[in-house]
């Protein structure tokens, strides 16, 4: 019951009405952000990652947290009111959603998300605040080797695992390591990459890089395509759920829960999968019982992909604070964040650092009531905000993008770099590459390479060190099917992504996915 | 009056504002003999434009304007300006009347948000015909 003290502990130091303000900010700004398509939590946190310099840690992260679940509830609105996953995670969602909206229960849908991210979120982080704590006391005895190979499996896991192409996963990984390689070497003071400049030799910020990615390569892409006709949305009312729908959405969340949460909870992340699961499994259940909506707006299959979505969500919170290992986008900007205000994530920030920890899962719980008080009357407003124009929305965005990229450093180049970086974000999104993975080899990049020199000053440049410990020869092997399993799989069978799109899911194509 | 049939375009979207000038013009239509425009045009910037028909809505105005009797030709487009978008049909159809719904408007509001029918009386060649919908 310690960590119920230390979260007791954690409620007690955000309870104030500035960290509550904060708070709200958050999910409010979080929800605006995951309700318009393109924009996401991962840009909302990086266009506010400049806001570290004057915050305090705390109020700061509280606010980040809110913008993470406020995004994925603000992206379930728009699945289930247009029709347009926002993101792969709220693809399920749309299906059985947008067709509950189409049949006049768009107030329902809404309701069984918002409740269901609710629980789903509340059960997912008390589950980190039992679980991380744990990892982080056995994490502290990992050594470089198996940290080094714990990082491969995360760049691994997100490259290969999730999105469709494998290797346009590996180009934008490889990208993003090469952005981190740039400029100083910590432990030489040698410069790489540079190219003489002694702008670039002070290395790229990483709020640059995000910035650009994130912003800058949206912004360009969406002014490529700036006329795009209208979609036609589904007019909701207050959303409400009956006593029926209730009890038929118990279930589904508690499932979806218990598949998301693992999934977020392991390096290898991503909430495709369970949610994907989760609406394979409602959809069985209910065929089962005999009463199978699917196909015809079934409330099951809102509740179950939410919740999963959401657990998913908080899982992500378990690597990030116990190995430092993000997992999604979003966490991967907050990882940044915790390196602008010089704290390194990691086993040692439980120890290092229990307030802020503690205080970022209370808030992430206050975050999340808030979500369903704030939510539940507004989202007829939140509906609205899909009438804004393009280009005063991205007006507005690239706007504090450059200030946001100016204000990091004080230094012109660094628009420069911006620019040069956002036309790379929107290559990116011209050839299908994922930005995730580009994002964690910035990020993760410089770490990894640190603790790989670490491995090999300890073993005097013995290369063979890095496979001496059993827990990294284990992590090498998962890894090694990571990357063998996909191809093995693609190669007896055909790729079951086509499967998410098909609304006609028969028996056959689910055992296959599973 | 020559004698090719007058063309009469109607600035058209699926509420109160379409519905009243569409009565209009296929008023107008009949008294004169001549043939219906219907424009229903979008700036495409925006996710959501209600003044943008949908297929269901379309539908709707196919079988009211079949039911009217008058010819009818129905026009979309996606452009930079709504007004500039019905000019161009009128141009192109050379439209002898040009109906539009007007709305409200506080000089303010005016200022702010630009104005279709503004931009339409100003750029229009042929006759402007503005109606309000019945309170």
């Amino acid at each position: 019951m310690d960590s119920l003290n230390l979260l007791m502990d954690g409620f007690g130091s955000i309870l104030t009405p500035q960290n509550l303000l904060f708070a709200a900010i958050g999910v409010l700004l979080g929800t605006f952000v995951g309700v318009l398509p393109g924009i996401g939590p991962a840009m909302a946190v990086a266009l506010l990652l400049p806001v570290t310099y004057g915050l305090d840690p705390i109020p700061a992260f509280i606010m980040f947290a809110g913008i993470y679940y406020g995004g994925m509830y603000g992206g379930s609105t728009t699945a289930i009111l247009l029709n347009t996953p926002g993101e792969s995670a709220s693809v399920m969602t749309a299906l059985e959603g947008n067709l509950m909206a189409k049949a006049g229960r768009a107030s329902q849908a809404l309701a069984t998300a918002a409740i269901g991210s609710f629980i789903a979120g509340t059960i997912g982080t008390m589950l980190v605040a039992f679980f991380a704590p744990a990892l982080a006391s056995v994490a502290v005895e990992i050594g470089a080797p198996s940290y080094f190979a714990l990082m491969v499996l995360a760049m691994v896991s997100v490259t290969s695992v999730l999105g469709g192409s494998p290797l346009r996963g590996f180009i934008a990984l490889f990208l993003g390591l090469t952005i981190g390689l740039v400029g100083l070497d910590l432990n030489t003071g040698q410069t790489r990459l540079s190219f003489d400049q002694p702008l670039l030799a002070g290395r790229i910020d990483v709020v640059v890089v995000a910035v650009a990615i994130f912003a800058l390569g949206e912004a360009f892409w969406v002014a490529a395509h700036l006329r795009r006709s209208p979609v036609r949305i589904i007019p909701v009312g207050q959303p409400w759920l009956s006593g029926t729908d209730l009890k038929r959405s118990w279930g589904p969340w508690l499932r979806g829960t218990a598949f998301g949460f693992p999934f977020g909870a392991i390096p290898a992340g991503g909430a495709e999968i369970p949610t994907f699961l989760s609406y394979i499994t409602e959809k069985r259940l209910a065929g089962r019982r005999g009463q199978d909506e699917f196909g015809r707006g079934a409330i099951e299959g809102v509740a179950g992909p939410e919740a999963a979505n959401n657990a998913s969500a908080a899982g992500t919170f378990v690597p990030l604070l116990a190995l430092g290992l993000p997992v999604t986008a979003t966490s991967a900007v907050m990882l940044a964040a915790f390196q602008g205000y010089g704290i390194e994530p990691g086993p040692s920030l439980m120890t290092d650092q229990p307030e802020l920890v503690w205080a970022l899962l209370a808030s992430l719980l206050v975050g999340n009531l808030l979500l369903l008080v704030l939510n539940l009357p507004l989202a007829p407003v939140w509906a609205k905000l899909l009438r804004i124009p393009r280009p005063q929305l991205y007006a507005g965005i690239l706007f504090f993008a450059t200030l946001g990229a100016y204000a990091s450093n004080l230094e012109a180049f660094d628009l420069f770099l911006l620019l040069v970086l956002g036309l790379l974000g929107l290559l990116m999104r011209r050839f299908g590459l994922p930005v995730l993975p580009l994002i964690l080899g910035v990020i993760l990049g410089p770490l990894m390479e640190f603790r790989l020199r670490e491995a090999m000053a300890i073993s005097g440049g013995d290369v063979s060190a890095l496979w001496s410990e059993p827990l990294a020869v284990v992590i090498y092997v998962i890894v090694a099917l990571l990357v063998i399993a996909p191809i093995v799989v693609r190669s007896v069978r055909p790729a079951p992504a086509a499967v998410a799109q098909d609304l006609d899911l028969s028996v056959d194509e689910e055992e296959k996915v599973r | 009056m020559n004698d090719r049939a007058t063309v009469i375009v109607v600035g058209w979207s699926p509420d109160e504002f379409g519905e009243a000038a569409l009565a209009r013009a296929v008023e107008e239509a009949r008294l004169r003999q001549g043939r219906v425009v219907v424009v229903n045009a979008t700036r495409g910037d925006a996710l959501v434009d209600d003044r943008y028909a949908d297929e269901d809505q379309l539908a709707r105005l196919a079988t009211e304007l079949a039911a009217s009797g008058v010819e009818v030709d129905v026009r979309r487009s996606m452009g930079a300006d709504v007004g500039d978008q019905v000019l161009a049909v009128a141009g192109d159809v050379s439209a002898d009347l040009i109906v539009i719904g007007l709305r409200r408007r506080s000089p303010v509001g005016k200022l702010l948000m630009g104005s279709v029918a503004q931009r339409i009386l100003l750029g229009a060649e042929c006759a402007v015909l503005a109606v309000k919908p019945p309170h």
